[in-house]
């Protein structure tokens, strides 16, 4: 079959559902729509930067009624006067150049809008208005129409808006401002060559040295003494301790020889410390900030539901202001934000969230629904029993096991190495100064205080920082993006990797469908992809999709009935598609796979199966994984329908557990932890949320890494599920590239000291010594861990234009 | 040969009056987002004439 790409969002599109429109091939009405609004108002120039940029506008229909809502609308403006209005929304579809032109160019889309702004790291639109001429609600059904629907969720409207912190840029800028004109104010000192008129200023040059430092000193430094401090009070020898030591030690002595003319001290050397030490935080600090790592219920629930008066008028409430008694009107779709009795007469709920279970469940009139359900199928209208701070959800997010904070302060592999490098530390620099006290009290004094400044780590300090900030950023490329870099140690001790079934070793899109009842005749085919057309139910669409395109028939007498089936006459055709049980056909026992039966005329035909897939890779996963030596456990919160299935997938002894509530898997993972394990979690969803919790890692899988992720450690784009092995792979080079480089900072510091020890330090040997140092170790891991990455995704294909496009985030 | 202090000084004040350019740009917000406008200088003004389409703004 010939294929074209759609012009607007690229996606690929039969020949004969394509719709030409200026000679552009579009693949629905949607994609068009939006081409022409731009098309109108002469912003046809997004289509230039980049190609197919867009996203096929999504129905919203109702959706946004509640930006209608004063309160709620105050609520997420981050300035509101007169005539000036200004408000962030979250986009998650800003992914490109284009997305980035036509939001900065809404200002001619809608009147009213003055200034847009994008923030593309954040993918937010900032977005100033005038609030006389234009509304919130119109502006982002606009966003809508043109495919960037922004996501607002409770979430926002709590939330306090925090300003960014930026304190670590300032303290580097002083840093570097105090170590480049100590540097050069040092120059004459370095090249001490008796000259008449350097000597002559040389009180000159060593008190602005002296003035330029303090900043360095006692501000940009000031991170290092508050943790030291800390640290010491609650007993754990981290790294800090030693470069505090090193660093007063160093300023004191420095100050001393200058006061009394010994010498110009090493300000320099402080200052270059301190620049390079808050460089490798800044390194480190890579955040992804479109992400969010501490999501929980909230950033799913709706800011506002359709509320029915006793009269029938509906109206937009706060989910906050939602009581007991209320009736409310859920559309298709939407999430269940309250417990409540359904009084429509059926309908079918989704809640994988809250239990894993993929398969819809129906319900009827009088049933008990749940918070954190999705509703499918038409509006439903239920009564509240329990207001959104009782709900089961809200209650069950509360319980004591989701918010146990596990106290599991992990230690860094710099904190255990210096946890012996303090105290060899402090014994080498009282045995010299004890050594030499009794020949000659000043070398002792010089003895003591350079031992204390050639060993402060810096290069210790350096190691992990660049290591990690580096491997964070490649892992960040390839699509895994870590909370921090500590992450990464966590990842490297792991042995035992626990898998969610739906969703995460599952896709979560693209069932395998399959027809069971023989073969189908090609104009049955084409009677029910065309009765399924009118259907919302998300089996249908996904039937839909599947079938080949077909010539658009007329449908007549279309009939849908929540939670059964749907019919209608095509050709005086009689055309029943649904459930086993709307068809009058028993229901198999022991059937546990959802299934979608057909009957035409009168006759049953056959059923359609939806088989679950799973992910591109998986054994080739699960065989490496099993190679490296990782216990896998599989934990699933569905019935064993798939057991048989799962097991011949997975290696032998992988442990199956079905049927897993929230609370089981999270009690699950801990007792694997009591057992001395290093567990961690790969799940999807909020079932797993207190599961990714408790474990020492916990990994969150996503289709779509901007919306959908509960509070974990780490988000995995599902594309790279496959490399799972090869992230842990790296994760352990990390960690071997960071020993390597401890031992060669190791033996820098031998030299040095024996240097310092034997009295021998001149400010000059110190000056040769510090800086090459921390330029060798640091070159050598960044080197060392890129050489690993390369390494461990040799066989990959070669990256792709998209692969790039993160890269530059 | 007091003109080695005159110069040094002058050095100072002009590196303090970068460091605080510096602090400034920090606290405009300038380093917060370090991909947007890169790309945003890129764009061309293409719409440089007028063109009357005022009507159909509001879709």
């Amino acid at each position: 079959m010939d294929r074209n790409n759609c012009f607007h969002c690229g996606l690929e599109v039969a020949e004969n559902d394509t719709i030409l429109f200026d000679q552009k091939a579009f693949c629905c009405s949607g994609c068009k729509t939006v081409y022409e609004i731009f098309s109108a108002n002469d912003l046809t120039t997004y289509y230039d930067f980049e190609k197919s940029p867009g996203a096929t506008p999504l129905h919203t229909k109702g959706k946004y009624d509640f930006l209608a809502h004063e309160d709620i609308v105050s609520k997420l403006l981050e300035f509101h006067e007169k005539e000036t209005a200004i408000i962030s929304l979250n986009i998650p579809h800003i992914h490109c150049s284009s997305c980035i032109w036509i939001l900065e160019n809404l200002h001619k889309l809608l009147d009213g809008i003055v200034t847009s702004q994008v923030n593309f790291g954040r993918k937010t639109v900032r977005i100033i208005f005038n609030p006389e001429k234009t509304n919130v609600q119109e502006i982002v059904l606009l966003l809508c129409s043109v495919g960037y629907e922004p996501y607002i969720s409770l979430e926002d409207y709590e939330a306090v808006k925090t300003g960014t912190d930026r304190s670590l840029i300032y303290k580097i800028g002083v840093a570097f401002f105090s170590f480049g004109n100590v540097m050069l104010l040092s120059f004459p000192d370095y090249f001490d060559v008796g000259e008449y008129w350097l000597d002559h200023y040389k009180g000159f040059f060593r008190w602005l040295i002296f003035l330029l430092a303090l900043p360095s000193f006692f501000y940009a430094a000031n991170g290092y003494y508050t943790s030291a401090y800390k640290s010491l009070r609650s007993k754990m020898y981290t790294i800090d301790i030693p470069i505090a030591l090193g660093l007063i030690v160093m300023f004191i002595r420095s100050t001393i020889d200058m006061f009394f003319d010994y010498g110009q001290g090493f300000f320099d050397s402080l200052t270059a410390l301190v620049f390079f030490m808050l460089l490798g935080k800044l390194f480190q600090q890579k955040t992804y900030n479109f992400l969010s790592f501490e999501r929980d219920f909230k950033s799913y629930f709706p800011i506002a539901v359709t509320k029915i008066e006793s009269d029938l008028t509906e109206f937009s409430v706060p989910v906050y202001e939602i009581e007991k008694g209320d009736r409310l009107l859920i559309r298709n779709q939407e999430l269940l934000p309250v417990d409540g009795i359904l009084i429509s007469e059926a309908t079918e709920i989704d809640y994988s969230f809250v239990t894993g279970e993929a398969v819809p469940i129906p319900k009827k009139s009088g049933d008990k629904l749940y918070a954190g359900g999705k509703q499918l199928g038409n509006s439903v209208v239920l009564e509240v029993l329990k207001p959104v701070s009782q709900s089961y959800l809200t209650q069950l997010w509360s319980n004591e096991v989701f918010q146990k904070k596990v106290d599991r302060k992990h230690k860094t592999i710099t904190d255990t190495i210096s946890h012996y490098f303090t105290p060899i530390l402090l014994i080498i620099a009282l045995a010299g100064f004890t050594f030499w006290i009794f020949r000659d009290v000043t070398t002792a004094f010089n003895v003591f205080t350079a031992v204390l400044i050639v060993a402060c780590p810096c290069a210790l300090a350096l190691t992990a920082p660049f290591t990690l900030g580096n491997v964070l950023r490649i892992m960040g490329k390839k699509k895994f993006y870590l909370k921090n870099a500590v992450v990464i140690e966590q990842l490297a001790q792991v042995d035992t990797i626990v898998f969610d079934k739906t969703g995460t070793i599952t896709s979560g899109q693209a069932a395998a469908i399959r027809f069971e009842g023989g073969l189908i005749s090609a104009e049955h085919a084409v009677f029910i992809k065309n009765i399924l057309q009118g259907s919302n139910h998300p089996l249908s669409r996904k039937l839909y999709d599947f079938l080949p395109a077909t010539a658009h028939k007329k449908v007549t007498g279309f009939e849908e009935l929540p939670g059964k089936g749907i019919s209608g006459y095509i050709e005086g055709h009689n055309i029943r598609i649904g459930s086993a049980a709307y068809l009058g056909k028993p229901a198999e026992k022991g059937f546990l796979k959802t299934s979608v039966h057909c009957m035409i005329d009168g006759t049953y035909v056959g059923a359609y199966i939806f088989e679950t897939r799973y992910r591109e890779g998986l054994q080739a996963l699960f065989t490496q994984l099993r190679n490296q030596q990782y216990t896998i456990k599989i934990l699933s919160g569905d019935n064993e329908g798939e057991r048989s299935l799962l097991k011949d997938l997975l290696p032998e002894h992988t442990e199956l557990v079905f049927n897993q509530k929230p609370e089981q898997k999270l009690a699950f993972i801990a007792k694997l932890q009591e057992e001395g394990r290093n567990v961690m979690m790969i799940g999807d969803g909020l079932n797993d949320a207190g599961a990714l919790a408790q474990s020492n890692v916990g990994i969150s899988i996503s289709e779509n890494v901007n919306v959908f992720s509960p509070a974990c450690d780490g988000i995995l784009d599902a594309a790279q599920f496959s490399n799972i092995g090869r992230f842990l792979e790296l994760s352990k080079k990390a960690i071997f590239t960071i020993k390597m480089s401890f031992t060669l900072s190791l033996l820098y510091n031998v030299v040095g000291l024996a240097f310092a020890v034997s009295g021998k330090l001149s400010p000059l040997v110190a000056t040769i010594i510090m800086p090459l140092s921390t330029v060798t170790i640091v070159s050598f891991v960044t080197l060392l861990s890129n050489y690993y990455a390369k390494k461990a995704f040799r066989s990959k294909k070669k990256p792709t234009a998209t692969d790039y496009e993160m890269a530059a985030v | 040969m007091s003109v080695i202090y005159l110069l040094i000084s002058i050095s100072v004040v002009v590196s303090i009056s970068f460091f605080i350019a510096f602090v400034r740009a920090v606290r405009s917000g300038q380093y917060d987002d370090d991909y947007t406008p890169s790309v945003r200088m890129l764009f061309d003004d293409e719409l440089k004439e007028e063109t009357p389409k005022q009507e159909n703004k509001d879709k």
